[in-house]
This record gives C-alpha cells, structure tokens and sequence, in this order.
C-alpha cells in the first residue's frame, strides 16, 4: 500500500485560528521574536487508491473548498525573509485518534478502502528561535507529553503505528515471605500506593491460602482499597482533641455528614451515598440523581483532557446510577492559582495557572457541549495556594424514572461492557490521585492521565437510554476510576463474577491482562443482561454502531475470577475485596487560632474599594467562561447563568425545566468559601451550606425540598492538623443540615492535595469544601432573577449585618485575613430562607440576590447594573448587631442569611407582614439614575458610582479573548 | 389546532400502506409528518421535535443508518429536520462528515424529497450540513458540485464557542419558513459559525438571488460588528435558503425559543401572553405543509 500525505492549509484572507492562538501562547510565554504561527492539519493514509483519487479526496473531504487548500505531499517551509521552524505533532501510538476513525468511514461513505489513517497538525513558526525556546514551545504549549510526539525539522519521521502483541505470561509477586520494608518497597515499586497496615492485611490472607498473588490480584486489591473508591480516611476510626478536649468517632462521615442524613429520614430521598450519585423525588413519576466529582491530579498535568475526562466521567455516574438516568445539567467548579503569576516564579513541574485554566474551560466545553448537555452553574476561586494543585469539580444532574432507581444484578446474568474500547490510558488512574503530587509526576505519571472522546460517550448514552427504555438489562454502572476492576467488582460484589479478559475489544495490540483489567479508558460502562436479552439490546448497539461485547457473566460463587485465554489469572473472595481492608485509626486536632483583627483607617469614602473588590478575579464577572458553554443546549434553562437587561449579570443559581408537559424544574446552586477556612473550617462550611441554599432561595427553589452534597478537598490527612480541620468541617455539615433539615444525598473527597517542590518545600491547599445544592421548584413561572426591575421600587435587606469581616474580601484586598469569620446562626437562617421562599411563592418578590463575596455593596452594585438601574439607600435600616458600628464592616461584612430583595410599593404591605418577627429593614429604593448611592447612618455618602464604571471594573478583569 | 387538511403526496400509495397497518390511520394521515434525523454526536433532536409537535406536527427522530438501510422512509415525510449538535465530532469540518455521507448515500433520494415541494430544515450543525452537502444555497443535482465549492461555514471570528442571543432580520419573502419583515431573537451556540464565500460575484449571486434568509442585526434593526453578529459573518449572514424557499438553514436555534421562559429576560418581561420568536418557523412550516401538499 502507498503512504499518502495531505497537509491542509488555510488559505490567504482566512484567518488560522489554531496558529493564532499558538503565536499568542508563544508571546504569553516571554519569547517575542515569533513574528508569525501558520498551522496546518496532516492526514497520514495508508491507501492503494491512485493520484486522481487523492487529488479528489483532498479536495473533497480533506480540505474546505472555501476556505483552506491542501497540499499532497510534504510542502516545505515558506520562503521568506523570516527564519522557519517545522514543527509536527503526532498522537503517541496507540492514542485514540478519533479524526482518523471518521476520515476512514468518510472514504469508506465514498466507496473505497483505506489502511492505517493517522492524523497529525504542523506548526510553521516564522521567527528566529534557540533550540531551547523552540523546545520550550514545544512542550508547554504544543504537545501534552502524556499523548503526543513532537516532531522537529522538517525531515523528521512519525512514530511507528504498529504495535507488538501481547505475549501472555502470569506473573506472580512473592509477598507471604517479605518484611514490612519489602512490603512497603513492593506497594512503592508497583504504585500501589497501599499502606503497610493493608499490605500486611493482604500477607495474611495470602499466607492463610497458602499461594502468592498474581500482579492482578494484587492491582486489584489496591484500585479497590484506594483512597479515591473507598474513602478510607473519611470513614477512619478518629480521636480529635478539639481545642484540648477528646472527641471520638468510631466512623467520622458515618457520625457526621450521613448521621444527618439518616436522621432526617426525609420521604423524597429516594438513594443516598450508595449508588453512583444521590437519587432524590422529582414528581410523581421521575427521580432527579445528582453527582460531582473531582479531577484534580489529571487536571494539572494535562489541563485540557483532565478537566474533559472530568466532566465525561461524571456524567457517567448519573448515566450509571439506578437504572441509568439521562442527563440534564452539569455544573463545574475550578480553583485555580492566580492568572497574572510570572512564570519564573513557578515551581518546578507546575504548568502556569492561566494555562491550566484556559486548558481547563476548554475541556469542559468541548466534552460539556459535544454531550449536549447544558452547564448552567459553576463557581472560580482563586488562591496562590492551589497553583501546584488546581480543583476542577465536575457536576452532573440526571433524571430517570421514579421506578427505576435500583439495578438488580442476578446470577447467570451476563456482563457486557458498552461503548468505548480499552487501552493502555489512564492505567493507575485511581491510586495516582489518591496519593501526593511532586514535581516529577509530570513524567512519571503520564499514563494515568485519560484521554475523552465525547461523541464515543453521546453514542453510547444515545443506545443505552433506549436499551433502559426497552427494559433489556438488569443493573448498570459505569467504568470509572479503577476501570473495569472497579465496576465488575462492585457490580458482583454480593454474588460473584468472572471474567474472560482476552473478550475486551482493545484499542490496539499489546496490553497485559493487568493492563487491560485496570485501564481506565473512557467511555465505558457495564451492564448486567439476561441471555435472553442478548439477541435484542445488541440488535440496539449494532444499530448505532456501538461496540457491546459480552465479557464474562455473574455467578454465585462469592468470588471474583479472572482469566485470560481459559486460564485463571486471579481468584480472590468478594468479602475479602470489598471487606476487608483495614480500619484505620487516625488522630486529629483542632486547636482554635489566636488570630486578631486589623484596625484599618476609617474613611469617608469607598468607592475604591469597592471597585477593586469587584474586579478582584474571585468576585468579576465569569461571562469569558460562561459563553463558552452551552447553557441552553435541551431547551430547559429557565434561569440562566447570565441575566439582566443586557444578558450579563450574575445569576445566583441556575433553573431547569427536564420536562416539556410540566412547570417543575429543579434549582441548582453551589457555595464555597476557602478563605474562611484559614480562620475555622466549621464556620467555613456553614458559610458554604448557606451560601447554596441562599442561591437556590433566591431563584424560587423551594426551602423544604433542598439536597445538599458534599466534595473534600484537603491537604495531606496523615498530618493530625489537618485533619483536624477536615473534621471540624464534617462536624458543620452534620449542624448545617440537620438546621436546615437538608439532607447530604451524596459526596466525595480528594485527599493528599499537596505538591512536593524540587527543594523538599511543600505547597498544600486551602482546605477547600465545595457544597452543592439542589432544590425543586414548584412552578418555573414564578421563579426570580437578581437584576433590579422598575425604578421607584423598593428595596429591602432579610437578615442580620455582624461584625464579620473575617476571611473577607474586604480584608483580602488589604491583604488582611482577620478574625470574626461570618458565624452562622442556625436558629434564624432556615427561617429567613423559609420566608423568603414564601415571599417568592407568593409573587411578592421582584428581584432578589443574595449577599456573599463583597457584602452588601458589592450585591446592590450587581443588581444595580445587571438590571440597568440605579439604588439610592441609606445604611439606618441595615439591621445589626451591637457591635457592627464600622462603615466599613456594615458595607462589607459577609454575614450569612442575608438577602436584599426589590418590592413593588404596591406589595409593601403583604411583604413587610410576611417578614414580621425576621431581622429585616428597607434600605431605599431603585431609581432611574444609574447611580449606586449608598449613604452612612448620620446621611455622609459613603459610596456613589456610576453603574457604567462598576459595571465596567467588574466585567474587564476577564474580558479575555 | 386548526382543522388540517390531507396529506398530499405523490408516493401516496406507500404511505397508505403504511398508514392503513396502523390502528388510528384516519387522524395520523392528516398529521404532518417530520423526521429529525439522528447520527452520531447530533444532540438538539428531542427540543427539535417537541418544536414541531408544538406547531401541531408528527415529529418523528430516526437515526442516518436506518434511512440509508431503507431510503424509501423518507416518503412518509413532508418535513425532513437536520438538528444541532456535534455530528460526528465535527471531525476534519463542522458537519463533513455527515454532509460527506448525505452527498454518498441519499442525495438523489433528498433532490426528490425538495422537488416534490417538501421541506427542508437545518439548525447550527444541520445548516452546516446542508451547506457542505451542496443542498443549500443549493441548485439542481448536476451543478451541486459547482455550488458547494462557493460557499462555506468555518471559525468564529472570536476563534472559540459561543452562546449568546442574536436579534435576525429577515430578508427575504420568498422562503415558507419565514414570516417577512418581522425580527426575532434567538439564540446561538456556536463555534463555527461564519458564513464565507468564494468571492465576492458568489456573495452578489447570493443576495440577488434571494438567498439570504437571515442577517444578524442588533436590537434596532441594523447590521453591526461583533456581537450583534456574533461570529463574523459576511453580510451577516445568519441564514441561507435555497431557490425554491422551501429549504432553510441556520446558525440561531429556533428550537430554544419556544416557551416564554426560555426568553433570557423574561423575568423582566411584562406581558406573559406572547409567542415565543422561534414558533414562527415551526408553525410556517406546517401550516406550508397542510395548505400545499
């Protein structure tokens, strides 16, 4: 066969975005001497077809008869003036390369055969270049090391498709004779990443069986005692010595965050933290289920495909859980270092905070829209502290039917595995991300990152929710952390199962069994089908051409067998799997930190400040993200994440009608306040419980119907303090729920987020809680949005202003942290959410925000300019505590349970009767000025702007293009 | 609903048959009929179809390998739908690979679907589609080749998705979807959405031809840049149909606009009794197909 090459070009006048956005990279990165970035696609076929035929091709498929030109052959460097650097770059061998599967059934659609097809993209760069900056390039913006090859020169050859087989051998790994320095060695040598409590543990159930383990055995020990699928530091036996005093937990989440739970026994939850997300009543006919998960350590080292495998993994879990559910929503929240950070003030191994989150938004974009489903809420936080270690927490939402929400896996079922085939990615996916990041992993882990292929996904939800309709299987999860090892397992965990693994369609030759069992490629699920099911749900696949391969079935024997070509590679006890890793006992302490107050200067004037803190990047707009997804994708979006009379200002949480016949819709919001936790993490996460609630509040979500979730992201929990503050984060989620009787109906931790530097320093994370909220809404017609509608309306304040510039972002701008933390008071706050909900019910409420980041000023400024109209308000109404008597603290302070809420003057009357007995007082009134005047309790101004201007400082930190 | 009137069809016979193995067949022959094409990656298929259910039509969504298996299911239909969405990956272009399939599997089929005075929709990646297919601005079969070479849909000038509401102006009278002169508001979501021609004698055909359904304005009616035209179109283009009207693509997506709640600030709005913009081209539609076929 010939090897034919195509290098397609955009033509002159057409502008090459992929080269444009390479030479802005370039000139990101310090090197100006880069004048021009031409880009070009490269398909590589192996064909017998004859000149005429390519020449048709190129033109026909390959190429846009418009707008690009192809070029057969390999073309040359322009001749010009400027100096030319050929770079290519080729997927390494064996990556999915999901253009080359298209372009083959495009030629197949044109009625002739192709061989092996690559695809690659070229970069001519015109400008003098050193080896070094070229390299430079290269790597850090060009190529993701984890699954491409760059090619230099213009000569240079691309890597060999071909790949060896597999040549089956078992191998066994001796561990009954070895001491515990072997043991440990044999768990660091494997990246088992197993302690040597449970190394110890699987020593003597092998001694007791008299056999050693094989490598699979004991990989699949380890995936399904990691941290990341057990959670074994949360359901740790724990001894906290709280501020000296000696508090005990036989389970810290089972005494905490489910004991709430439990006892709220709530009638609408229908599963809780058993399946792969919570289920909870929609209506009389469907369940809304509700999952986020992190993908932090994949996120760091490549950007782009861990924040896209992110969001592609999540929506499995929905799509996996019960039944199977279809996705409705995802939600995403990132925290990332700041964006204007100098790049030699990176640690080593650590990629540039505003790299890792344009590659982080993009991710979630291109997987988020291609899955068409809508991302309507999310959050960005930022902190120098998690420049090493950027959070990206996925969410997704999925409804299913109500008499569907539990599998039933049975004896003599088959086990099929659907959808995407298996390779070598993401293999140790799970124990890698349990474990502490250094400055090499960049290397050393790059196979466990995974590589996303969204339309493999779409395809496979597209069958799976008509096999789930035609009832054709019988339970379903999804392949996710720990791959088919994690799913088979748990899937078979009360009866048994087995497995031949030779079955697996793989994505090329040459995996091992172990390799093949532990992969964590994407876009798998499993199902459990009857035989005499088989026949019907692949007549369903093949329709759509969706892979769908019986792999081995469930039995009775409580055991998990594997094999591969007939021959047993592992046997190991369910009980053993799933019971019995070792309880661990940890110690944790809680000592309350002496901090204090800073005493800044009164002024009389605050403007300043209050522009600087809307345009500091955790407060400014998001709307350069926002854009970027698809929030309206399925025709459910009722509240979006922009609003205002000019489409821009900041929704406190996103609205979504899943059905066509029905009003009902479901609110989603999130809340989270890192900065708190640096003074008490139990603060913090009441803060966060309220600040979700408050959004869902805000939009009309009902106060009654509210579920709440929960995501972990620590620092390293062997050192006692801080899981001290873990502790005392979980202690507030079990207050914070049972005061607002809302249930925890699912959660998930990401421990040991800390980067060790080159120099032994070590950098670890604020400790970070991300609360998650979902409520129902009774009638979408009544729902409200935070812009301010109607001058002369008036404007009221719903809750109590305190003291509490703690962890503020007043304080944050002065580069102070403070003490008085914003504690929230759980007698009042669920009555205050109680009654405003109500009030929205009773269509009582024109517009309404909720104050969070900035305080009062900063929310009256947001609804001001989102709803075009100015607010002229005196601070004599603000009611407070006694010791709240700063300007400052009354315009700044981030108390919690406070709403400020728009009420025409004709509904005065009901809504001040309504909010009787509640901490509430008129601030003024919307006006027709355009101007934010607020003034201080003896009449001084203390702020007067322009709305344009704040509008403007709010929106320009990210006006990115 | 008004009362409909029969399905006229020239392949009536096929369609009785199959209309007379079905229990109501009296009411379902009266019904319009839709397909909304499904392939891989399409994702806008359900909302598409609740559209046209809205305006009082059968909507039925049926995946590309069944249609090229049996191209005689196409019949039983007077509207054929290309909804939005990802077909394919967008892989080498947005909507090639489909349009690549269409072009070798059912374009004689499709040429008899428009002349038989059926009707053709395409939306974001279904405009796409059609543009790349050669069916839209579109010309009879022997010149397909000619046409699609003149016109195309690449990158956002911004270089990135987007979505965000655009205001449309209609601009032309001769297409059955559109109501003339009247604007309308809809949403985009996009990442390549910029119409582009050849030069500019295409672009003049275009316009003297009558060819351009939509163009992108602002609130006031007048063409402007970025974002009243949110991806660089030239002439702002936001629409295309073909010479006999019956066959309309566009980037918008009048699918999302078809309650008042969907409006981004209907929370602002005072009258809760209007129609939502994106009906209008649902309800021409059948409101076409009852009175003419």
């Amino acid at each position: 066969m010939n090897q034919w090459r195509f290098e397609v070009f955009n033509k002159d006048g057409f502008a090459d975005v992929c080269g444009n956005g390479v030479l802005e990279e370039i000139k990101e990165l310090g090197i100006k001497s880069i004048q021009a970035v031409q880009s070009a696609k490269v398909f590589l076929l192996e064909a017998d077809f004859d000149n005429d035929f390519a020449n048709r091709l190129g033109r026909e498929l390959l190429s846009d008869p418009v707008c690009e030109e192809f070029y057969l052959g390999r073309s040359s460097a322009p001749v010009g003036l400027a100096k030319a650097t050929l770079i290519e770059v080729h997927l390494k061998s064996g990556v999915t390369d999901p253009v080359a599967k298209s372009v083959t059934a495009a030629i197949a659609d044109m009625g002739r055969q192709v061989g092996n097809v690559r695809t690659a993209r070229k970069y001519v760069l015109l400008g003098e270049l050193s080896q070094n900056q070229i390299e430079t390039i290269a790597k850090k913006i060009l190529a993701n090391d984890c699954i491409e090859d760059c090619m230099i020169g213009s000569d240079a050859e691309p890597p060999n498709p071909h790949l060896k087989p597999y040549e089956f051998k078992i191998i066994h790994l001796p561990l009954c004779e070895l001491d515990d320095d072997g043991l440990i060695n044999l768990s660091k040598e494997k990246d088992l990443f197993l302690s040597l409590a449970e190394m110890q543990t699987i020593q003597k159930y092998y001694q007791k069986l008299g056999k050693e383990p094989t490598d699979i055995e004991l990989e699949t020990l380890a995936q399904t005692w990691s941290e990341h699928c057990v959670h074994k530091t949360l359901k740790s036996s724990v001894d906290l010595q709280l501020n000296g005093e000696n508090v005990h937990f036989d389970n810290l989440l089972k005494e905490t965050v489910f004991q709430a739970t439990k006892q709220l026994n709530k009638s609408w939850c229908i599963s809780v933290f058993s399946d792969n997300a919570g289920v909870v009543e929609f209506d009389d006919e469907s369940a809304v289920c509700f999952k986020v998960e992190t993908h932090n350590h994949p996120s760091a080292l490549d950007p782009y495909g861990g924040a896209a495998t992110g969001i592609g993994g999540v929506i499995r879990d929905p799509m996996g859980t019960g039944m199977g559910s279809k996705p409705i929503a995802n939600t995403d929240i990132f925290c990332f270092g700041e964006p204007d950070k100098k790049l030699e003030d990176l640690p080593k191994g650590v990629l540039h905070p505003k790299r890792i989150m344009k590659g982080v938004v993009s991710g979630v974009r291109d997987y988020g829209n291609r899955m068409g489903i809508p991302t309507v809420n999310g959050a960005v936080y930022f902190d120098d502290r998690y420049i090493a270690n950027p959070l990206v927490f996925c969410g997704n939402i999925g409804l299913m039917d109500k008499n569907k929400c539990f599998g039933n896996t049975q004896t003599g079922n088959l086990i099929i595995v659907v959808g995407g085939r298996t390779g070598r990615d993401g293999i140790h996916g799970a124990t890698f991300s349990s474990g502490e990041m250094t400055h090499e992993h960049e290397t050393i882990f790059s196979h466990a990152v995974q590589i996303g292929n969204a339309i493999t996904e779409k395809n496979m939800l597209d069958v799976l929710l008509q096999a789930n309709e035609a009832e054709l299987y019988e339970s379903i999860t999804d392949c996710g952390a720990g791959g088919l090892s994690s799913a088979v397992g748990e899937m078979g965990e009360k009866l048994g199962a087995q497995v031949d693994l030779e079955k697996v369609p793989l994505k090329y030759a040459g995996l091992n069994y172990t390799e093949i069992w532990i992969s964590e490629a994407q876009e798998r699920m499993v199902i459990a089908v009857k035989p005499e099911n088989l026949k019907a749900i692949m007549e369903i696949f093949d329709g759509e051409n969706v892979e769908a391969t019986v792999i081995g079935k469930f039995t009775d024997d409580k055991k998990l067998t594997l094999r591969y070509n007939g021959e047993n590679v592992a046997e190991i006890d369910m009980d053993f799997l799933h019971n019995g890793v070792a309880k661990i006992q940890r110690k944790a302490i809680w000592q309350d930190k002496k901090l204090s107050e800073p005493n800044l200067p009164e002024k009389t004037n605050y403007n300043d400040d209050l522009l600087q803190i809307l345009s500091s990047y955790n407060v400014a707009s998001k709307e350069w993200i926002i854009r970027q997804y698809d929030h309206e994708v399925q025709g459910g979006s009722v509240v979006k994440p922009l609003t205002g009379i000019k489409n821009d200002g900041p929704s406190d949480a996103a609205v979504v009608k899943p059905k066509y016949n029905s009003d009902k819709a479901i609110a989603i919001s999130c809340g989270m306040n890192p900065l708190y936790g640096d003074i008490d993490p139990y603060w913090m996460a009441l803060a966060g419980i309220d600040e979700a609630i408050r959004n869902l509040i805000c939009v009309g979500g009902r106060a009654d119907r509210i579920a709440l979730l929960d995501n972990f992201c620590w620092g390293n929990c062997s050192r006692a303090e801080t899981f001290g503050s873990l502790v005392r984060a979980a202690q507030a989620c079990y207050d914070g729920a049972m005061a607002f009787e809302s249930p925890f109906i699912s959660g998930k931790d990401s421990l040991n987020n800390e980067f060790s530097c080159e120099d032994g320093t070590k950098i670890a994370i604020p400790s970070t809680l991300l609360i998650s909220a979902m409520s129902i809404v009774n009638n979408v017609n009544k729902c409200v949005t935070m812009d301010l509608k109607k001058a002369d309306n008036l404007l009221f304040i719903v809750g109590e202003t305190k003291n509490e510039l703690g962890g503020s972002h007043y304080y944050k701008i002065h580069e102070q942290l403070g003490a008085n933390v914003p504690k929230l008071n759980l007698e009042t706050a669920p009555k205050i959410a109680a009654k405003i909900s109500s009030a929205i019910d009773a269509g009582l409420v024109a517009s309404c925000h909720d104050c969070s980041e900035g305080g009062l000023a900063v929310a009256l400024a947001e609804m001001a300019f989102a709803g075009g109209l100015g607010i002229e308000t005196d601070l004599r109404g603000l009611p407070k505590s006694n010791d709240c008597l700063k300007v400052d603290s009354q315009l700044f302070s981030e108390s919690n349970s406070r709403y400020i809420i728009e009420v025409k003057p004709e509904n005065y009357d009901a809504f001040a009767k309504m909010m009787l007995n509640q901490p509430f007082g008129q601030l003024g009134k919307v006006t027709r000025e355009n101007k934010l005047i607020i003034k201080t309790e003896d009449g001084k101004t203390a702020i007067e702007a322009d709305i344009d201007s704040l509008k403007q400082a709010w929106q320009k930190t990210f006006d990115w293009k | 609903m008004a009362e409909v009137n029969p399905v006229r069809n020239s392949t009536t016979g096929h369609l009785k048959k199959v209309c007379n193995n079905m229990t109501q067949n009296r009411q379902i022959s009266n019904v319009v009929k839709v397909l909304i094409l499904r392939a891989a990656g399409i994702n806008c298929d359900l909302e598409t179809q609740h559209a046209f259910e809205l305006a009082g039509a059968k909507a039925e969504r049926i995946h590309i390998n069944k249609i090229i298996e049996n191209k005689q299911l196409l019949e039983q239909f007077q509207i054929l739908a290309f909804p939005g969405g990802f077909s394919y990956g967008d892989d080498v272009a947005a909507g090639k690979i489909l349009a690549n399939q269409i072009v070798h599997h059912l374009y004689e089929p499709l040429q008899k679907f428009i002349e038989s005075g059926k009707l053709v929709l395409g939306i974001c990646n279904g405009f796409q589609v059609l543009v790349k297919a050669g069916l839209l601005p579109g010309t009879t079969s022997n010149e397909q080749q000619a046409t699609s070479n003149e016109i195309t849909i690449t990158n956002n000038d911004s270089g990135k998705f987007e979505d965000r509401w655009v205001y449309l102006a209609p601009q032309t009278d001769k297409c059955v979807f559109i109501e003339p002169g009247k604007q309308i508001y809809l949403p985009i979501a996009h990442g390549e959405g910029k119409v582009v021609t050849k030069d500019d004698a295409t672009l003049e055909k275009l316009k003297t031809e009558n060819h351009i359904a939509f163009k992108y304005v602002d609130e006031n009616s007048n063409e402007c840049d970025y974002p009243a035209n949110p991806n660089g179109s030239v002439e702002s283009i936001a629409g295309l149909t073909d010479s006999t009207g019956r066959v309309l693509g566009l980037m918008p997506h009048p699918e999302r606009f078809v309650r008042l709640t969907q409006h981004p600030r209907w929370s602002r709005c005072k009258s809760k009794d209007k129609t939502a913009d994106g009906m209008g081209i649902f309800h021409n539609a059948v409101r076409f197909v009852q009175k003419n076929l």
